[in-house]
């Protein structure tokens, strides 16, 4: 049946390929070509493709813009007929995800005086299917002129993020939406532990105006003043303060520090120019290119430290502190689990989080100011906190590789038999929940009006 | 003339509408329903063994998240409706109605918010009406309160009825053009005048243009995920479907799942419309007088409908002028206007435009020109021949305002990649053509009903009349029938076109070469880093202004066809 539509199809498009020779007529190419399939912006992909055109001229460079999401789609369906020769994207993940399809071709490249590793996490993929080409950090930025309106300290910590004080001023991601944001969350569930982690989270969420919806997004409404304050990957802070925006960036003391990557294509058309491509990048000369006021990301090449823009810190000389000790592999095992749970507890019930937060938050001034003396309005705040707090799973159970797999429908072999639906879990995750919000708020609100 | 349809006898038994009822199918079959059904093909599968099942349906509807979702997408779609309306209906009335000096250019005007430019557009519409924006900004100085616009499902409805007016105003205003202006003097000989004449006469004989208008707006913010997602509300079904369908590396089935549903919903709204307007014949055989008579406002009458027009247009141009100073601000942050001005941004945008905006009118033009035709086709088809299943054609075409693009990319990605073009041997998906394909089918529902709505005012007694002198089916067609229906077919290419200029989602699943892309992937380039957001409004002012002028080049030539025909038809004598 198929055959047969792919043959209707292969005459239509006999009907219209006259069309197509009159448009393609105009393509003609160097002696060789080089496909990059990239989610960085052309602000930055425009500094390296010309730079590296210039030092090789028979080599005609074509980025291709996708979104980290739509790039791996992109690649995944179109691997049967293969065209693009490198991948060059921030988030480690997509490139995990890549790799799991065999859609990756080990290369790994000999440039000297680049690091292999930092404070014991290594840069580059230990199987060598792509490598890590800048570290970035996460942290938070904020709009100066935002925070002296609202007349709103800056933030130095995470659990900053999470006092009443900036209730509805705190702007970030979802971490299945945004692979960096994925980084940020899985950072502080290592740094604090799946409980503390999961509860510092649900703090900041609970002071979040919103969860946007890509990464770019958080940056973009710090910058217009949408909200004050964004949990951002570093360069965004960089860049945006480089583009005149009021705005300023913080590390604060536990975070992680990941490369942003780069790797070639299995069975890609023009292998060798994209090795070349990443040797430049690896080089001196490219790791340089890092430090132009658009891009502002870190080198993982230490020797060009030296013509570092003021304020652009170096990770290998200690200046950034990362207490984290991030381990891929279980941050790889729970990927989905994290993602949908984030998504079932933050993004789809924000209004039900926000509410008991600010209940709890009002409570708990509420006691406060009449002498935290009584013991019933105690009680009940602590209990609401409790109920905020439960999660519907333990970290044995999300790191459970046969729990995860529900998580996942992409089976291995036909035979793979995996019991329950994500569908069916986030149901009752969702219900219990909601439950636990609503009654938290209610608790709390006891408790203030006890007063 | 609300007399029940009188049954016209079968005319013809050749095989002609059965072949181009065949084409149309085939087209369709090829570029949506293959491709669509190998993507959602998912949701009928067991996650955890492949077979085939309805268990995913199931646990749809036991999910209290997504049956909320749904009732809040009917909700807003329902609300949207209302307030467009409200904008929509005086600004047909006035200007079709009256005699204005710039009529014209209010009706290309008020087009203007069809064609608002991905994200970027998102960014002016936070920096005037967003909780910091301009106004609550200026409102907190001066009142000391401010009002949430852009929050919640009441933020979606006040953006997305500023956003899908047009839809109601284009197609009233073609229908009220096409009115049989003795209908009017008969009430109005009658007694009858003013709002009465309006709510009794003049309303529901142009009622086939206002039911294409509000079943497109309901069934396009039904499946609208853009706004919802800028406003970052996602308890709706199409931003559900988005965000469960594009996170990396899951592939959850329900948002295969809610794409189905909205499908079925959108095809049974569309269903509901249809039988609303079943049993009524609003056709009218004379076509010479060219719509309602228009009159002179007296002076206090002309400054009541201008301020109403300008109130209404300020509302809903306000996102653009937003896009205006953001193109010429430097930096524009927590603060009413921007910082300085300057017009350095256009200059980064020119290097790169210039590329883009030939392709977008390529690609969006011949989208438009494939849509009118298709569209014509179908709903000559549907309405006046008896082919069998023919109403399925229709829903079969309206289904694709459903389809997410994301779905559409993928699917065409999935099934041309492995089909190589002739001659060239590239793939067939990144060829250009795909893209125009891809936006011809995602804007062709717009044109349908444009379509359907102008065929729907034509009499099938003209048609008899030409062919009982003699016409072939195909010259009647070509002679009678299409110039009758220009207006619809104008409005139709309009809004295909202009919908088609700023297209985003299954672009960027399909652009391979930058060389081929639009102008709304170039905006999304400019869209991803902090010093692209000037260049990338720049971009969007000017996609606006190409698609405006090019509406009201169309508008024009309808006008000047209309002129020149009725002073030949004084000339020659009256045509019915």
């Amino acid at each position: 049946m198929s055959k047969m539509v792919h043959k209707t199809l292969r005459h239509l498009g006999t009907g219209v390929a006259i069309a197509a020779m009159l448009a393609t007529a105009t393509a003609h190419a160097a002696d060789d070509k080089l496909v990059i399939v990239t989610s960085f912006p052309s602000d930055l992909t425009d500094v390296f493709k010309n730079a590296f055109m210039k030092e090789n001229p028979s080599i005609s460079v074509e980025v291709v813009n996708k979104s980290t999401s739509s790039g791996v789609k992109y690649l995944i369906e179109t691997a049967q007929n293969n065209q693009s020769d490198i991948f060059w994207a921030s988030a480690p993940d997509a490139f995990e995800v890549l790799k799991e399809n065999s859609l990756l071709a080990k290369y790994e490249s000999s440039v000297g005086g680049v690091a292999s590793e930092l404070n014991g996490y290594p840069i580059n993929d230990p199987d060598g299917y792509y490598s890590g080409f800048a570290l970035s950090g996460y942290g938070f930025m904020w709009n100066e002129r935002y925070m002296d309106a609202y007349k709103l300290p800056e933030p130095t910590e995470w659990e900053d993020l999470a006092k009443p004080v900036y209730n509805g001023h705190v702007g970030i991601s979802a971490p299945s939406r945004s692979g960096t944001t994925h980084l940020t969350i899985e950072t502080i569930l290592q740094g604090e532990g799946w409980e503390k982690g999961w509860q510092t989270i649900r703090d900041i969420s609970g002071n979040a105006k919103t969860i946007t919806e890509r990464s770019f997004g958080v940056p973009d409404g710090v910058n217009s003043g949408s909200f004050g304050i964004g949990i951002v990957i570093d360069f965004f802070g960089f860049s945006s303060m480089a583009s005149g925006f009021p705005v300023d960036f913080r590390y604060p003391s536990v975070t992680a520090l990941v490369p942003a990557n780069i790797g070639v294509i299995n069975n890609a058309p023009n292998s060798e120019p994209a090795k070349k491509f990443i040797d430049f990048l690896m080089s001196e000369t490219g790791q340089g290119l890092l430090f132009d006021p658009k891009i502002m990301r870190l080198p993982v090449n230490k020797s060009v430290y030296a013509n570092a823009p003021k304020g652009l810190p170096n990770p290998f000389d200690g200046s950034i502190k990362s207490e984290v000790k991030f381990d891929t592999a279980v941050s790889q095992g729970r990927y989905n689990v994290v993602n949908s749970l984030f998504d079932v507890m933050v993004t789809y019930r924000l209004e039900d989080l926000r509410a008991a937060v600010v209940a709890i938050q009002e409570a708990e001034v509420a006691l406060a100011e009449n002498g935290s003396a009584n013991a019933e309005a105690t009680k009940l705040i602590a209990e609401a906190k409790a109920l905020l707090h439960t999660l519907p799973v333990d970290e044995a159970k999300a790191n459970d590789p046969e729990f995860a797999a529900i998580f996942k429908t992409k089976r291995k072999k036909q035979t793979d038999k995996v019991e329950g639906r994500q569908a069916e879990i986030e149901q009752e995750w969702d219900n219990q929940i909601v439950q636990n919000y609503q009654k938290a708020a209610e608790l709390a609100n006891t408790a203030r009006f006890m007063f | 003339m609300s007399s029940a349809a009188i049954a016209r006898p079968v005319r013809f038994s050749s095989l002609g509408p059965y072949m181009v009822a065949g084409i149309v199918v085939l087209f369709l079959g090829a570029f949506l329903l293959v491709p669509v059904l190998k993507v959602i093909q998912v949701a009928f599968q067991d996650p955890s063994s492949g077979s085939f099942t309805m268990v995913n349906f199931q646990d749809f509807f036991n999910s209290s998240l997504f049956r909320q979702s749904f009732f809040n997408s009917v909700y807003v779609s329902g609300m949207s409706v209302v307030f467009a309306s409200a904008f929509a209906l005086p600004l047909a009335y006035f200007t079709t109605r009256f005699n204005f000096s710039g009529s014209v250019i209010i009706q290309t005007l008020a087009f203007v918010p069809l064609i608002m430019p991905p994200f970027i557009g998102a960014v002016a519409m936070q920096l005037l009406f967003g909780s910091n924006g301009s106004v609550n900004l200026l409102m907190r100085d001066w009142f000391g309160f401010d009002i949430p616009f852009m929050e919640g499902l009441n933020g979606v409805i006040f953006v997305q009825s500023i956003h899908y007016f047009p839809f109601i105003l284009i197609n009233l205003s073609a229908s009220l053009q096409n009115i049989d202006r003795s209908m009017e003097e008969a009430g109005q000989m009658l007694g009858s005048s003013g709002f009465r004449l309006f709510r009794r006469i003049v309303f529901p004989l142009a009622m086939p243009g206002y039911i294409a208008g509000a079943s497109l707006v309901f069934v396009k913010v039904f499946d609208d995920l853009g706004t919802p997602l800028l406003l970052n509300v996602n308890t709706m079904l199409a931003p559900q479907a988005y965000l469960r369908i594009s996170s990396i590396g899951i592939s959850d089935p329900m948002g295969y799942v809610i794409s189905c549903i909205l499908i079925v919903f959108s095809v049974f709204a569309m269903w509901v419309a249809f039988l609303g307007m079943r049993g009524k014949d609003y056709s009218t055989t004379q076509k010479g007088g060219g719509g309602l008579s228009k009159r002179d406002l007296r002076s206090h009458e002309a400054i009541l409908c201008y301020v109403v027009i300008f109130s209404i247009l300020g509302i809903v141009l306000a996102p653009h002028l937003g896009l205006l100073l953001l193109s010429f601000g430097s930096v524009w942050s927590f603060s009413v206007l921007p910082d300085s001005f300057t017009t350095s941004h256009y200059g980064t945008a020119f290097t790169s435009a210039w590329t883009f905006i030939k392709n977008t009118l390529i690609y969006a033009g011949l989208a438009g020109v494939i849509d009118i035709v298709l569209g014509t086709a179908i709903a000559y088809v549907v309405m006046r021949t008896n082919v069998i299943g023919r109403k399925w054609l229709d829903y079969l075409a309206v289904s694709a305002l459903a389809v997410p693009g994301v779905v559409l990319g993928i699917g065409y990605l999935r099934v041309f990649y492995g089909v190589n073009m002739p001659f060239t041997d590239q793939p067939m998906a990144t060829w250009w053509g795909i893209i125009v394909i891809a936006l011809a089918v995602r804007r062709l529902p717009y044109a349908l009903r444009s379509c359907t709505a102008a065929l729907q005012q034509v009499s099938p007694s003209l048609e008899e009349a030409s062919e009982n002198l003699g016409a072939s089916k195909f010259r009647t067609v070509r002679r009678i029938v299409v110039p009758l229906m220009a207006s619809g077919l104008v409005a139709g290419f309009v809004t295909s076109f202009s919908t088609a200029a700023v297209e985003l989602s299954a672009t960027i699943m399909l652009v391979s070469t930058e060389n081929d892309a639009p102008l709304a992937y170039g905006l999304y380039l400019f869209m991803q880093s902090a010093a692209g957001r000037g260049p990338g409004a720049a971009l969007g002012v000017m996609a606006v202004i190409i698609v405006g002028l090019a509406t009201y080049l169309s508008h024009r030539m309808v006008d000047r066809a209309r002129q020149q025909r009725s002073s030949m038809e004084q000339a020659t004598g009256d045509v019915a």
